[in-house]
């Protein structure tokens, strides 16, 4: 029997199997269609590159990217690195685990949002910098944060 | 009439695709024809977005213009280079710009960065051009002779790298271009790519018709995804104009390339361990030998560049590699894109020629902090470089001077840090992202790095902070000496150089006579 998941699962991972060295492009293409990596896709990629589970589930743990959890409807990722650090970027990295009462990798209870952290978005001479749903967001302050917070989870 | 809004994250970051929109309702209430051009970003950060009118004066450059602002612009007249408080004026008189010497970023922020026409008319192609006209030997003596060597941060120089690939015979060879930037401070990449995605499609065919390489990958990191859509489009540009693909203009070469994206691991920069993550594995470490240049992607000799360093390329076949050559000073030849950022006033992206010393960089060009404190610290060369107090800011940006004030230049990123900052946290969290980011396969560098930030903590704590401090100095040294890569290796020079030069971070004195 196979689920409505696998079924989409595959046409996905046979829109790239003519690439080589294809098994990135199939996580990030399951990840952006499913919004996680269901446990049940790892041994279809398996089979379709013909490399064993364990690779699979190697690969998919390795990466910072890829989540076999579902995440929130929002992603929140703050920069911690340096450059932000030098611009007040602890501080608003606290203020929005209190804020949204989580910590970094977690969602919030009502699924609105996952709040990462990231080490650096190239934005290092306009910090504090975050990404919202793939948006960069610059020179924040804890009222353009408290902002996205809002918007994020009315 | 043209206005220029940069297309670049760091101005969309700041509201720049809201400040176009707001431009274009506002011409379209005013009844004006308008043409906007989403060009890259002049590097002046602070000024971002820096919207610019092109007028019979020239282009006149406003910023840092918000969405807010726009209204005002177009009642000052903007569109004829009408005074205004935000008014730059030309951007080519700006003293940031002036002073530079522009050879890899000459287009950045000037032309539309997607228009091939705009490339070949601000000089794009005559490389490559030339490359197809002199052939695979000359063209990598030309590199040779440029004295061009790895911006990416090893500094090895680049056509040494491409002699050995050359030399190596192989049906199929590959050029990868890493494109991971994952270091702090650092962004020259992202707005190669994102402002001249064809300068390094151009010095990429360049690469693979010295070397016989006729496959290549630019591997991008995920966090830029302005970037891979700006370098796929551009890529299925110059497919259709034909400067890619099978038989390049006039030649017998084929040369095409994808672009790949990476997935969050900072070691997957590294090159051996990008190679293993585009072949689909876990973004581990190889032990060199065999090098890439011979055994590389999928087996096959590879040559392995940072994004600048092959975007340097089209250059030094136009103008020759003795024009490149020309620039610098010591072994470092050529100009360095260098990243001002952090806690300055005047970040952004300054290439120059090497020699420039850190004072002038951080004092004259970055006009010290965004915070008006005095500069207590600036790191160089990303997380894995060192912290520089003020008294060594009469170092030359050159790759031996900073070795021999042991740190590096890496990737020519700057960090400033104001006096509020605390060593010991920056000490700390150099450990601490070592332990996120390791790849796992050195237990130093895995295990060392989480023993270093709790060692830090109880110096934090006042725990026996004398014995500690040594425990730290050790560790560090067995980190640089039983690490395979430079994660693990290079976590040290940010550790070492904080305890060094900022003692007063890590308690009294008296302990750290006693760590002696
Ligand atoms: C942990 C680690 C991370 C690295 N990250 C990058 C990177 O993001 N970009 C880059 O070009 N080189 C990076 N490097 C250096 C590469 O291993 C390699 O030296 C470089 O890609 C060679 O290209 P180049 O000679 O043009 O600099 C990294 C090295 C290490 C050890
Ligand atoms: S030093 Fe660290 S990152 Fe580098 S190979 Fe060893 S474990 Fe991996």
């Amino acid at each position: 029997m196979t689920s409505a998941i696998e079924e989409t699962a595959r046409a996905v991972i046979s829109r790239h199997l003519a690439l080589d060295g294809a098994a990135l492009p199939i996580l990030h293409a399951l990840q952006a269609e499913f919004g996680y990596l269901p446990e049940e896709t790892l041994p279809l990629v398996a089979g379709a590159l013909n490399i064993s589970r364990a690779e699979v589930y190697g690969a998919a743990t390795f990466y910072h990217d890829f989540h076999l959890e579902p995440r929130g409807k929002h992603t929140l990722t703050l920069c911690r690195a340096e450059a932000c650090q030098a611009m007040g970027g602890a501080g608003l990295a606290e203020r929005a685990k209190l804020r949204l009462g989580v910590n970094f990798g977690e969602t919030t209870a009502g699924g609105e949002v996952t709040l990462e952290q990231t080490f650096c978005l190239g934005l290092c001479a306009c910090g504090p910098s975050a990404m919202l749903d793939g948006k960069p967001v610059a020179r924040l302050t804890p009222e353009k944060l408290d902002a996205i917070v809002d918007e994020v989870r009315p | 009439m043209r206005i220029f809004v940069p297309g670049d994250a760091a101005a969309i970051a700041l509201g720049a695709d809201d400040v176009a929109q707001a431009i274009q309702n506002a011409a379209a209430r005013r009844g004006l024809p308008v043409e906007i051009v989403r060009n890259g970003s002049r590097g002046m950060v602070w000024l971002e977005p820096l919207v610019e009118a092109e007028t019979p004066a020239g282009r006149i450059a406003y910023g840092p213009v918000e969405p807010a602002a726009v209204s005002g612009l177009f009642e000052a007249g903007f569109f004829e280079g009408g005074a205004h408080p935000l008014r730059i004026g030309r951007p080519e008189d700006h003293p940031f710009l002036k002073r530079q010497t522009r050879l890899a970023f000459a287009r950045c922020g000037i032309t539309d960065p997607l228009s091939l026409d705009d490339y070949r008319a601000h000089g794009g192609l005559k490389g490559l051009e030339r490359a197809l006209a002199i052939g695979p030997a000359a063209t990598v003596e030309e590199v040779v002779n440029s004295g061009l060597r790895g911006r990416g941060g090893a500094g090895f120089p680049t056509g040494i790298k491409w002699r050995t690939v050359a030399e190596t015979k192989a049906q199929q060879k590959y050029i990868v271009c890493n494109a991971d930037e994952g270091d702090s401070g650092t962004f020259a990449d992202r707005m190669m790519m994102e402002g001249d995605p064809f300068c390094l499609i151009e010095g990429m065919a360049i690469a693979g018709i010295a070397t016989g390489a006729t496959k290549g990958y630019i591997y991008i990191r995920s966090e830029y995804p302005h970037a891979v859509a700006a370098m796929r489009e551009a890529v299925r540009r110059a497919r259709k104009a034909g400067f890619l693909g099978e038989r390049l203009p006039g030649s017998t070469h084929s040369f095409d390339m994808e672009v790949r994206v990476g997935a969050g691991a900072y070691v997957c920069g590294e090159e051996t361990a990008l190679l293993d993550s585009l072949e689909g594995k876990r973004g581990q470490v190889r032990a060199k030998p065999p090098l890439p240049a011979h055994v590389g992607l999928f087996g096959k000799p590879t040559v392995i560049n940072n994004v600048i360093s092959l975007a340097s390329v089209p250059f030094i076949l136009a103008e020759g590699g003795a024009a490149y050559r020309d620039f610098g000073m010591g072994r470092s030849r050529g100009t360095m894109p260098i990243q001002l950022a952090g806690n300055i006033k005047h970040g952004g992206l300054f290439e120059t020629a090497f020699g420039i010393t850190l004072g002038e960089l951080v004092d004259d060009i970055g006009g010290g902090t965004a915070s008006g404190r005095p500069v207590k610290a600036v790191q160089v060369g990303g997380p894995l470089g060192a912290y520089f107090p003020r008294a060594l800011f009469g170092t030359p940006f050159d790759y031996e001077a900073f070795a021999a004030a042991d740190g590096l230049i890496g990737h020519g990123g700057i960090v400033v840090f104001d006096d509020t900052v605390n060593m010991l946290e920056q000490a700390r969290f150099a450990f601490e992202f070592c332990a996120f980011e390791s790849c796992g396969k050195c237990t130093p560098c895995r295990i060392g790095s989480k023993r270093g930030a709790e060692t830090i903590d109880k110096i934090r704590g006042g725990i026996d902070p004398g014995a500690n401090l040594a425990l730290v100095q050790e560790l560090c040294e067995t980190m640089k000496f039983g690490s395979l890569c430079a994660l693990g290796g290079f976590t040290p020079y940010p550790v070492l150089s904080a305890i060094r030069h900022f003692p007063e971070d890590f308690g009294t004195a008296a302990h750290l006579a006693a760590a002696e």
